[in-house]
């Protein structure tokens, strides 16, 4: 924290000496030419940022405004333009105007579904945080074999998602997989791990959860550390027993880093494919289909494919995850973040 | 205090408390406080490290046991007992019958163009938005910002429909550019991140000495920033490499697909060729798993310090 103040004093200072920056920057009341002005200040931040903002603008304005556009239409598999070795065809989609979007803010998939995706993000969320901080309290002590215990427990961390979700797929194999077996090998019936709804719900939390642990592990971890071991020393002198230690002073400490793993964790569960794509598919039926899993499913599982209605489906969780992007800025902001 | 990480240890320290407790009598409502600082009671040992066993244990089995599957021939691939009867057969036939290699290739070439681009063209931006107050910088900000949590819900169908458009399905080119649109925002965000850790006096230092904002980032910065910017190629290495969506949607055929659409052929609604599947799974982990033992201690400050991509 105080680096990132003394940062941004010495900038202000650099500035002020250089004669751009904030400050100078905000007063054109006299200067001639405000615009030349600020170029002659400020040509070398734009010069730098302009690959990106380039690129950004070209593949990923441009997508976007068109897939509003698309939202905005009838398109689907039959009426799009497309390549098709030599030939060129033309789209002859029309212009619908809100359509779409009255289409499915009316029906009832949509709110199943956005039920569902926030169900499964605050339970993946909560569980995994909850195992994340216990088992970050647990190695935060003195034990043996401590190194041993931290490498097993981010080992999924290492390893590709898609590539563990098959492992999983593999386990949950209700004819053959080793989970069933193991469960009859003790004289219970098998689980139709993947094939029931609310079982399916469950073992795609499990496999995001088993997923999500190490990084919330190692964050947290990462945080314990950093408490400074005189507080809690302070706090035992005063007689505080493990419980309130923890609750008064250690909670406080991980604050700032617990709110932005959260929040991380949130928004990447949120969006999260790969695992329901490839374990379930989004089945039984369509019980496990997120919100972004439905909308690709809506484009390029389902036949015909309807593009239009994807389309809008992507506009609607955009406008979801906006809401995240503001409460993740302050979250920033408490951090010192000056922007 | 180095002894107290031992069982034995504890319950020998425990030993003289008594008498402590008994010549402070002014605090007997406290008789349960005799171990000393991070000590624990042979119980309490007993539970951490049976929670921590369970939990490594969940945590390994089921890559282990894909690695124990990818050594048992084809029939005995959902046998529970481990390997009877070894062989190398599934690696052999992965690796011989199959397109893996040029799966392999496909997604190697797809993901290094892609985190090269991203890197060398989000470096200067990153230190941009971490030295300079500049107009239009706020929006900047708040594009990243939301342009990296965009899920590809969003531009999964505009891209598709301008790669069919454009003739760029199945080709490496249309997968590299689609992920460019996660590369740039994000590795622009974590850039920042890391610029923001090396202190300002350099750039102060370098401006007295004559350099230019320009020569102060290419000769004073970039080099300091070698270890960030390793951080940030590798992880988007890692993401790209993960990629399952764009992936699958937009390379179709055989020969075109990359690593996660092309393990999804193995294991579909059609067919169930799991022991290929897992030999194929542990060529593609255990290299990535190396590398990532190398990197993680890095990854969370760089991912904490401001980055959201998955």
């Amino acid at each position: 924290m105080a680096v990132e103040t003394g940062r941004s004093v010495a900038q202000a200072a650099g500035g002020d000496a250089r004669g751009h920056g904030r400050r100078t920057g905000r007063t054109p009341e006299k200067a001639p030419g405000p615009l030349r002005r600020a170029l002659a200040t400020h040509w070398y931040a734009w010069a730098m940022v302009a690959p990106v903002v380039i690129v950004i603008a070209v593949i990923i304005g441009y997508p976007l405004l068109r897939g509003v556009w698309l939202s905005l239409t009838n398109a689907d598999e039959a009426n799009v333009a497309r390549t098709i070795g030599v030939n060129e065809i033309e789209a002859t989609y029309e212009f619908v105007g809100l359509e779409n979007y009255t289409a499915i803010l009316t029906d009832s998939v949509f709110w199943d579904r956005l039920g569902w995706t926030v169900l499964w993000t605050v339970g993946c969320v909560s569980v995994t945080f909850l195992l994340g901080l216990m088992l970050a309290v647990m190695l935060n002590r003195k034990l043996r074999g401590r190194t041993l215990y931290r490498i097993a427990i981010i080992l999924p961390w290492g390893i590709p998602a898609f590539v563990s979700v098959f492992a999983w797929k593999m386990l949950f194999n209700e004819k053959n997989g080793i989970l069933n077996a193991v469960l009859s090998g003790g004289g219970i019936d098998g689980v139709p791990w993947l094939g029931d709804p609310t079982w399916a719900k469950i073992s795609v939390i499990v496999v995001n959860v088993w997923l999500g642990v190490p990084f919330m592990l190692v964050a947290l971890l990462g945080a314990l550390q950093a408490i400074p071991s005189e507080l809690l020393e302070a706090a035992e002198v005063d007689g505080a027993n493990a419980w309130q230690r923890f609750r008064n002073v250690t909670l406080p400490g991980i604050r700032s880093v617990s709110s932005t793993v959260v929040l991380l964790s949130t928004i990447w569960t949120f969006n999260m494919f790969p695992v329901i794509y490839l374990l379930t598919r989004g089945g039984p039926g369509d019980s496990t289909e997120i919100l972004v899993t439905y909308a690709y499913r809506l484009s390029f599982l389902n036949s015909p494919r309807d593009f239009a209605t994807s389309a809008a489906w992507g506009v609607l969780i955009l406008l979801l995850l906006m809401a995240f992007a503001v409460v993740y800025r302050r979250s920033l902001r408490k951090q010192g973040e000056v922007w | 205090m180095t002894t107290m990480n031992s069982t034995g240890a504890t319950t020998a320290t425990t030993t003289p408390d008594p008498t402590t407790t008994a010549s402070v009598p002014a605090a007997p409502a406290r008789p349960r406080r005799v171990r000393g600082r991070g000590e624990r009671g042979p119980l309490a040992s007993f539970g951490l490290h049976a929670g921590l066993l369970l939990a490594a244990v969940a945590a390994v089995f089921p890559p282990l046991w894909l690695l124990v599957t990818s050594f048992k021939p084809k029939s005995d691939a959902f046998t529970t007992s481990l390997v009877e009867n070894f062989t190398f057969e599934n690696y052999d036939h992965v690796l011989n019958d199959t397109y893996f290699l040029t799966w392999f290739g496909n997604s190697v070439l797809v993901v290094a163009v892609t985190t090269l681009l991203g890197v060398f063209i989000s470096a200067t931006t990153g230190y941009a938005v971490s030295r300079f107050r500049f107009p239009g910088m706020r929006p900047l900000m708040w594009t990243l910002l939301i342009t990296q949590m965009f899920p590809m819900a969003i531009l999964i169908v505009p891209l598709y429909n301008l790669m069919a458009q454009l003739g760029l399905l199945n080709q490496p080119v249309g997968l590299i550019i689609t992920y460019l649109t996660i590369a740039v925002p994000f590795c622009a965000w974590m850039m920042k991140g890391f610029f923001d850790t090396i202190p300002v006096s350099i750039d102060e230092s370098g401006r007295v000495d004559g350099l230019n904002p320009f020569g102060t980032f290419w000769r004073l910065i970039l080099p300091l920033a070698k270890p960030g910017l390793a951080v940030t190629g590798f992880y988007s290495f890692v993401t790209a490499w993960a990629e399952v969506a764009y992936a699958s949607a937009f390379m179709t055929g055989e020969e075109n697909l990359t690593l996660a659409g092309g393990l999804q052929t193995f294991v579909n609604q059609y067919t169930g060729d799991w022991g290929s599947m897992t030999a194929a799974a542990v060529i593609i982990a255990v290299p990535a798993a190396i590398v990532f033992g190398f990197a993680q201690r890095h990854l969370v400050a760089g991912l904490t310090s401001g980055a959201v991509k998955s």
